[in-house]
């Protein structure tokens, strides 16, 4: 466990949630990033532009960072082909179980709705179950 | 003042993420193996993000409306059905290939080389996948 960074996980989860309690006291939403992002690939008149700003912010945030620090790491484990793959079914999952890790997993529980407790609970499964069957079946 | 207010609440969120290295997959695939050298640190981020969460709703909701709109969209659902449990199960067979999810995987595009935008690429083709199949 020495790859455990218990400090800035929770500075960065108290920033997380700030930002849902800030958009939901400012603009009265759920800050579900896949609900944010489907409505910029669909738009409807009058609620595009501050979804490409929300989408702004979250692109901007690193080089905030790399200004004052380090520039981010990002390392994938996994080889680009299951990348991609991945990325097909996060988009269409979220979709059809109408949320993620952020409307979901962080929204929704603090809400305690138990839809969102039940989708948590089963991406958390699935999740785990996948990187067993990758990494230690499969050894990819 | 919505826009200017969701660019700077989105990159207020993109900060937790960079800050607690959500952004870098090999964070998130240390966390979901668990019988590998296992990494707790999602688990901190999502707890703090939760508490602090918990207790802002509970002061805002208290409120009449948000500042800027007219009112609260809540999600009313409160049914499980099958949608939310498949699109769940698929979201997280995703989320343990790909090591990101929708959020950090665009704050991951800003710094992470060509790789992350393959995945939004791939993620946006989803998306709009989900209009074409009936569940």
């Amino acid at each position: 466990m020495e790859n455990f960074t218990p400090v800035s996980a929770a500075v960065g989860g108290v920033l997380i949630g700030l930002s849902a309690v800030l958009f939901m006291a400012l603009n009265g939403r759920i800050a579900g990033i896949s609900g944010i992002v489907a409505g910029v690939l669909t738009p409807v008149s009058g609620e595009w532009a501050w979804r490409i700003a929300f989408v702004g912010g979250l692109f901007a945030a690193p080089f905030l960072v790399w200004l004052f620090s380090e520039r981010p790491i990002v390392v994938f484990p996994h080889p680009l082909w299951l990348t991609i793959i991945g990325g097909l079914l996060v988009g269409f999952g979220a979709r059809l179980g109408g949320g993620c890790t952020s409307g979901h997993g962080v929204c929704g529980m603090a809400r305690l709705s138990k839809r969102s407790i039940a989708a948590t609970l089963t991406f958390m499964v699935s999740a785990i179950v996948t990187v067993f069957i990758v990494n230690h079946l499969l050894g990819l | 003042m919505r826009i200017l207010s969701s660019f700077v609440i989105g990159l207020i969120f993109g900060l937790g993420l960079v800050v607690s290295q959500m952004i870098n997959p090999q964070k998130i695939v240390a966390f979901l193996d668990i019988a590998g050298n296992w990494d707790p640190s999602l688990i901190v981020v999502m707890g703090a993000a939760l508490v602090t969460t918990f207790i802002g709703y509970r002061l805002v909701l208290a409120r009449e409306k948000p500042l800027f709109e007219e009112g609260f969209q809540i999600p009313t659902k409160t049914v499980i059905d099958r949608p939310l449990l498949i699109g769940a199960a698929i979201f997280g067979v995703g989320w343990g290939l790909a090591g990101l999810c929708p959020g950090p995987g665009i704050t991951a595009a800003a710094v992470g080389g060509l790789a992350p935008w393959a995945y939004l690429a791939a993620m946006a083709v989803g998306m709009q996948a989900r209009a074409f199949v009936k569940v």
